[in-house]
């Protein structure tokens, strides 16, 4: 690219080109143009690639062949010609006492009477403790669907035994069941409503404290000294390493505000919390890390309000207080909310601050209010990536696809949110 | 703020009786004495002795950057919200000094509306438009009357009669400046500035603007900012002609009748100006 083309075309006493000159004079700038063209589309194709490559790698690993294993095959325990699933509840019973020690069948018993068990319930017993069916090994997707003859040679001269079946590592029981060690069994219930009692919480105390923040900047602090040493310390603690935060949340949230966060003083503590380590303590770390994100927008979509307004709200005898509550608030709302839907994301995807915080690696409880303790989505994701066995980078994948459709639904309502309150005029 | 506590002070006697509040019945003039106007440390205008008077319309011409718009202004507080402006001399607003420390640039707004230079309705109903100045100032009555009242002062109701509940935005750039006067009398002020309020639209709907400041000027006193000589001797009573000094500053040339100012000026500056020398 020569960015100067038309210097040499110039008539020698100086001026303007005309004629032929000026005509490459114009191919050579709308070349210029072009150049520059191709590399705005190279650094788009880069960010695609990029996202490609990211969401390649999730699916690949959230779904695929598996080989399950039974511990007793069903066909050993058909009783004279009667295939398993259609024995009767007392010949199911019978299996089960053949099968597990006394102790589990007295356990089992002082649950609920094998009596007054339904003859489902019995059968999934004998699922889960005889049968017991276990996935040995799993293969990634891409193979699954191009390697699969590979697949099955392989698996039948390793796991003879081992029934082959596509499995979606993230389907609805994964989303119902609690955590487990097992990694077909384990779910994200409990550190789906972690993320979600924790956004809801940091939100709520994000929101209104940021949006008030910015209103008193924007609005009614002076341009002085103070305010503008407060000003460039928010902006610059939209910066600040998120771990930081957390290191902050945990000296102060989990330390010294213990009787608060661990609802102690509402005499709500939860038993097996007992200590600061909540998910109020975590939100509450959340929200001051997003803080200055929401204020610095929320200041931003205010200051965009045109100066018009405020001066047709004021000629007509408004206060201060009425322009920002009936003019400026709700043109700006729809900046306030993007901010905050901006915010948003990054609280749900915060893992950091939640480790320092103390989020529990294990929990099977449902978390039931702010003072239970917590896991969050991407906890769990962090937990299972670090184990070696294959199976749980398999949930690790599907826990990426749960949390991905969180965020873009959680996105989604915000942005629907947003275009309500802009379309009203 | 009890506003006529503020003004029935007795212990600071008005110099004309009663002032600023609902004593006043239209008959409050404004009047600039030896005013200045700085913005941080540039006088905007300069040594301003202007009497306005009631139930006429008074133009304020003169160059661009003359400080015609700092001077209109400076009559309801406006300029208080620029940062880094302040003012010496008094305004006075029915012989009251509106910028006297016990005077809420509020209850000045209130008293005396102004109509911008671009057509700012607010983002929302026609009908709320009109209402809302007169709700916030903790109208009483009968809402719907007067915002027909006012619209038809304005002469826009036949025109929006019927689509009182759309968005003021979907109007033309003349009827939206209409609903910005209509909006500035519903709440009942005894002056109405505007600053250029035509300079913006088409001759059409300029002339429709200048037809309904001859209705107004029945009931209000009116003082518009103009660049166009032309709408100056067509609309107003009274003129004021302003200039920039050597510093930047604005200060008042001559004022009086608009018939013997643009016949018969009495300062050189000003013939020049009108008869197209300069500016």
């Amino acid at each position: 690219m020569n960015p100067r083309p038309a210097r040499t075309s110039r008539s020698p006493e100086g001026g303007l080109p005309e004629g032929e000159a000026l005509r490459r004079d114009i191919a050579a700038r709308h070349r210029v143009g072009k150049v520059w063209l191709l590399l705005f589309q190279a650094s788009t194709l880069v960010g695609i690639i990029a996202l490609t490559a990211l969401l390649y790698n999730v699916l690949n690993q959230s779904f695929g062949l598996v080989a399950v294993q039974n511990q007793v095959e069903p066909e050993m325990l058909t009783i004279e010609g009667v295939p398993l699933q259609d024995l009767t509840k007392e010949q199911l019973i019978a299996i089960l006492e053949d099968h597990v020690s006394k102790g589990v069948m007295r356990r089992l018993e002082s649950e609920i009477p094998f009596a007054s068990r339904s003859r489902e319930n019995v059968y999934s017993l004998v699922q889960e403790r005889v049968v017991s069916p276990e996935i040995v090994r799993s293969w990634l997707f891409v193979d699954s669907i191009f390697r699969r003859a590979e697949i099955l040679a392989e698996a039948a001269e390793e796991y003879p035994n081992a029934k082959i079946q596509f499995r979606a590592w993230v389907n609805w029981d994964f989303i119902r069941n609690s955590q487990s060690s097992t990694p077909a069994l384990a779910g994200v219930r409990t550190a789906l409503l972690g993320s979600l009692w924790m956004i809801a919480i940091t939100i709520l105390i994000a929101f209104p404290l940021g949006l008030g923040a910015a209103i008193y900047l924007e609005e009614y602090a002076s341009d002085n000294l103070l305010n503008r040493i407060i000003q460039t310390n928010i902006s610059n603690l939209a910066g600040v390493p998120s771990i930081i935060y957390g290191m902050l949340g945990l000296a102060i949230f989990v330390r010294a505000l213990e009787p608060l966060t661990s609802g102690a003083l509402f005499a709500a503590s939860d038993p097996t919390a007992a200590n600061g380590r909540t998910i109020l303590s975590a939100a509450l770390t959340l929200a001051l890390l997003v803080l200055p994100l929401i204020i610095i927008n929320a200041q931003e979509a205010i200051r965009a309000v045109p100066r018009s307004l405020r001066q047709a709200s004021y000629a007509l005898g408004a206060t201060k207080w009425q322009t920002t509550w009936h003019h400026v608030l709700p043109s700006a709302l729809p900046g306030v909310l993007t901010g905050t839907i901006l915010a948003m994301s990054r609280a749900i995807g915060e893992t950091a601050p939640l480790v320092v915080v103390g989020a529990s690696t294990f929990i099977a409880l449902d978390p039931n209010g702010p003072f239970s303790k917590f896991t969050a989505l991407p906890i769990q994701i962090y937990q299972w990536t670090a184990r070696p066995q294959d199976q749980f980078r398999n949930i690790a994948g599907a826990t990426i696809i749960v949390l991905l459709v969180l965020l873009l639904s959680l996105n989604a309502s915000a942005v629907l949110l947003r275009n309500r309150y802009s379309r009203r005029m | 703020m009890n506003s006529l506590s503020v003004f029935a002070d007795t212990r600071r006697p008005a110099p004309t009786g009663a002032i600023l509040g609902v004593h006043c019945d239209n008959r409050c003039t404004v009047e600039a004495r030896d005013l200045n106007v700085y913005y941080g440390n540039f006088r905007a205008v300069k040594g301003i002795n202007l009497e306005v008077q009631r139930q006429r319309i008074t133009a304020l011409i003169g160059p661009s950057g003359c400080g015609k718009s700092t001077l209109l202004r400076s009559f309801n507080r406006m300029n208080d919200l620029i940062p880094g402006s302040r003012m010496e001399g008094l305004v006075l607003f029915g012989g009251y000094n509106i910028y006297d420390p016990d005077v809420d640039p509020v209850e000045v707004r209130r008293r005396i509306g102004m109509v911008f230079q671009k057509p700012n309705p607010f983002p929302k109903t026609i009908y709320e438009n009109v209402a809302w100045g007169a709700r916030i100032n903790g109208f009483r009555g009968d809402m719907d009357s007067l915002v027909e009242q006012s619209l038809r002062q304005a002469a826009l109701w036949d025109e929006v009669k019927d689509k009182l509940q759309q968005s003021a935005l979907a109007l033309s750039g003349g009827q939206q400046q209409r609903l910005c006067i209509a909006r500035a009398i519903a709440i009942k002020p005894e002056i109405i500035l505007m600053d250029e309020p035509a300079s913006a639209l088409d001759p059409i709907a300029t002339l429709k603007i200048e037809d309904l400041m001859h209705e107004l000027v029945e009931k209000y006193t009116i003082i518009i900012v103009t660049h166009n000589m032309q709408q100056a001797a067509r609309v107003s009573d009274h003129t004021a002609f302003l200039m920039m000094d050597s510093d930047r500053a604005g200060y008042l040339v001559e004022h009086g009748p608009t018939r013997d100012l643009f016949t018969n000026p009495k300062d050189k500056r000003t013939e020049d100006y009108i008869t197209g020398r300069f500016g």
